[in-house]
């Protein structure tokens, strides 16, 4: 059926803005309101944070009765608050690393360059982010405890994801399995790790593992607090990926044994192309949630961006600048978050645009 | 005359037996899942086996014999009464009341200020529906612990109580904590007369629904009802000799007196996770309203109902379908993000039990008693939500 696409009449913007402020006296009311809210709330934090604000010199400058906010300490602490205690004659390392993480995620993202070729790009770029991290032939070996800050941040986060799909597709196909002691190993398994807080898991981690590991053996604390942030994640993505593979209408699968393929075939060929296709955006918004969630990593003491920013203020040089710490690290936690979520609600409108042709 | 036929009567083969019902329900490969399932056994007993020799060599029974032992740390503030010396039993009992004390108010005031920033959003006012969205985007792409730790800062950073910032000359903000009014029941504990109050007007909005549902000023009758109770609870306590009363906080020398003080950390705690849940929840009640079709608006409109009548007849018993589930689920974030509180040190479960960890090693204990307590809440939550799930179920399909 051909449809005429006629874009519906638009009011002009004076239009728009007039009646969504003043519509009638109660909206234009409710818009007095919100201003004075708002000016209320928003002009002691202007004057703190851009008028009264000392934006270069020392700590003493800050130190004054009259200062505001101190974004000399910004200035500053900034190399120690994106890498930690990563040190400093090396930290071209990490600042490498986030561009390598940055260009890889911008072509990853495109949905043109999409293609299983992106796997092993991925699972090389892991590697040689380890190594450039950890020092290899030539360079200076730097210890995962010194590793921070975002870099730490990103990488987590990203192996996270990355290590968790494929324990969270086996979950996923699992708990949909009509094989009954398999299901119900995925549903404990799920059930369990989404019920307790995330910082039981990094706690089992980092207190439990050390002793459930036969005595003489020992992991990392970073790969220790890896494996707990996959293996709470593989739970929740597993949920995810379930959700697309409901989706799939049953008729397919049929269709696709009644053709002749294997089980085997049909998921690969026919179900998972398609339910996964479907929850891209979901697995991105999950991604943000593990971004957001590895700032539970300064609970148990490692160095994320988040630890860094607020460990940049007990120098005994810049003490107690902790609010300008926290905004500075809400910056980069926001930029990185509200361009994942923007993205996601553009692929779904893509996807979407292109399943109705 | 014909008799109903039972069951062992019909006719026919009778249905699967026990064990071909168990053929069934283990499906294919019984074999190989079988030893899946002894793999996954033997893994746990090879790791709990190691763990029970590391934690002998450390010098520790394996158990819960700790828990009666005199515990030798303060908790900053609890519900339950707790000092050193009593036993671990009662200090993670005291976490255990902290945790649900913060999740209850925070569930409750979460909801107030979501419900009314979604409709805020909804109301149609460019600028206030602009400032909730940004508000909505800044609080869930900003990890919530960030929050948290900026709250607490800021509640530190606060003037001493002689300084404090009042507002309306009762609440005051003061790096001691937050004071607010409170009502006081003289010689009656507040968990006895809050009880009270509340079953009265539970008990007044019941019988109403029983009286009047469907009648006609519904909601003004159930609100008298309401008050009604109140009042005669407040006439009850008074004649038997309790004088309720107002208190309001008041700055004498170096303190604030009076009235309901929250500590730091409470009131960090509290106002974190409240404005945080309260941006997804806003986002739970503007899908909920907007994923009513606009038709059942305009047939409203058309049959003549007023905008509140819409909002109240039509629209909200179709959106709450959609929003209770979720609100739910965010009620329960809620409560495991309220594990959060170790970090700025609000003496929840976890906190506490970190805290027991720490002076006995009994660390896998105090991890099991984290699990078990969260699991509890998290599946009673989930069975009370299927158990909705499907009388809203069969609601709709009674309806077609």
């Amino acid at each position: 059926m051909s449809q005429i696409e006629l874009a519906p009449p638009v009011a002009p913007d004076w239009h728009r803005w007039r009646d969504g402020l003043f519509s009638g006296w109660a909206n234009g009311l409710v818009t007095l309101a919100t201003l004075a809210a708002m000016l209320w709330l928003a002009l002691p934090f202007f004057r703190w944070a851009v008028v009264d604000a000392v934006w270069s010199g020392t700590s003493a400058d800050c130190a004054t009765e009259t200062a505001g906010a101190c974004w000399a300490f910004v200035g500053a602490k900034f190399r120690f608050m994106l890498f930690a205690f990563f040190p400093p004659p090396l930290q071209w390392r990490p600042a490498l690393v986030l561009t390598l993480i940055t260009a890889l995620l911008t072509v990853s993202a495109l949905p043109r360059f999409w293609s299983f070729r992106l796997v092993p790009v991925w699972l090389l770029a892991l590697v040689v982010i380890w190594l450039l991290m950890a020092g290899t032939a030539g360079m200076e070996p730097v210890s995962t405890n010194h590793w921070g800050g975002l870099p730490i941040t990103l990488t987590v986060s990203i192996a996270g994801l990355a290590f968790a799909f494929p324990i969270a597709l086996l979950l996923a196909l699992a708990r949909q399995s009509d094989m009954g002691i398999v299901r119900c190993l995925a549903i404990a398994f799920i059930e369990v790790l989404r019920g307790v807080p995330m910082i039981a898991v990094l706690y089992v981690a980092m207190l439990i593992v050390p002793m459930a590991l036969p005595s003489g053996a020992a992991i990392d604390k970073l790969l220790r607090a890896q494996i707990g942030v996959t293996l709470f994640f593989s739970a929740y993505l597993a949920e995810v990926i379930r959700a697309g593979l409901q989706v799939i209408p049953s008729g397919q699968k049929e269709a696709a044994l009644s053709l002749g393929l294997s089980r085997i075939q049909m998921l690969r060929l026919v179900v998972l192309p398609q339910a996964l296709i479907a929850v891209i955006p979901a697995i991105v918004n999950l991604s943000i949630g593990i971004v957001l969630n590895t700032s539970l990593l300064a609970v148990i003491g490692i160095y994320d961006l988040l630890n860094a920013a607020k460990t940049s203020a007990t120098d005994p040089i810049w003490l107690g600048f902790y609010s300008e710490a926290y905004i500075f690290a809400a910056l980069v936690y926001f930029a990185i978050c509200f361009t994942g979520s923007r993205y996601s609600l553009w692929l779904e409108r893509k996807l979407n645009a292109s399943n109705r042709r | 005359m014909v008799f109903p036929m039972t069951r062992h009567s019909r006719p026919g083969p009778s249905g699967p037996g026990p064990v071909s019902r168990l053929r069934t329900w283990i499906g294919p490969l019984p074999l190989l899942q079988g030893l899946l399932f002894v793999v996954v056994l033997l893994l746990f007993a090879f790791l709990g086996q190691n763990t029970a020799d590391s934690m002998h060599r450390m010098g520790l029974t394996p158990g819960f014999a700790f828990l009666s032992h005199q515990s030798n740390f303060e908790i900053g503030e609890s519900l339950l009464s707790y000092s050193a010396g009593d036993s671990y039993a009662r200090a993670l009992g005291a976490g255990i009341a902290n945790t649900i004390k913060v999740a209850v108010v925070g569930c409750l005031l979460a909801t107030v200020l979501g419900v009314a920033l979604g409709i805020a959003r909804l109301s149609g006012n460019l600028l206030l529906a602009s400032f909730v969205h940004s508000y909505v985007e800044l609080l869930r792409n900003t990890p919530l612990l960030l929050q948290l730790f900026l709250w607490s800062a800021i509640i530190h950073a606060l003037p001493p109580p002689r300084g404090a910032y009042s507002f309306l000359g009762s609440i005051y903000l003061s790096n001691r904590g937050v004071y607010l009014p409170s009502l006081s029941v003289e010689g009656l504990p507040a968990v006895v007369w809050l009880s009270v109050v509340v079953l009265a007007v539970l008990a007044a909005l019941v019988l109403c629904r029983r009286l009047f549902a469907g009648s006609a000023f519904y909601l003004p009758k159930s609100a008298g009802a309401a008050l009604g109770a109140l009042a005669l609870c407040y006439l009850t306590l008074t004649s038997l000799g309790f004088a309720a009363s107002v208190e309001i906080p008041a700055k004498g020398g170096f303190n604030i007196r009076g009235g309901l003080s929250l500590t730091p950390e409470f009131a960090a705690l509290l106002i974190g996770l409240v404005v945080n849940a309260s941006a997804s929840i806003s986002e739970i009640v503007r899908s909920g309203i907007q994923s009513v079709k606009s038709g059942q608006w305009e047939a409203a409109r058309a049959l003549g109902l007023k905008p509140a009548q819409i909002l109240r007849l039509v629209v909200l018993p179709q959106a709450l379908r959609v929003i209770t589930p979720l609100m739910i689920s965010s009620f329960l974030d809620l409560t495991k993000n309220s594990s959060l509180a170790v970090a700025i040190g609000y003496p929840d479960l976890v906190s506490v039990a970190n805290t027991t960890a720490n002076t006995t090693g009994q660390a896998l204990e105090a991890i099991i008693i984290i699990a078990a307590v969260y699991l509890t809440i998290s599946l009673a939550v989930s069975a009370v939500m299927n158990l909705y799930n499907r009388r809203v179920v069969l609601r709709e399909e009674g309806k077609r």
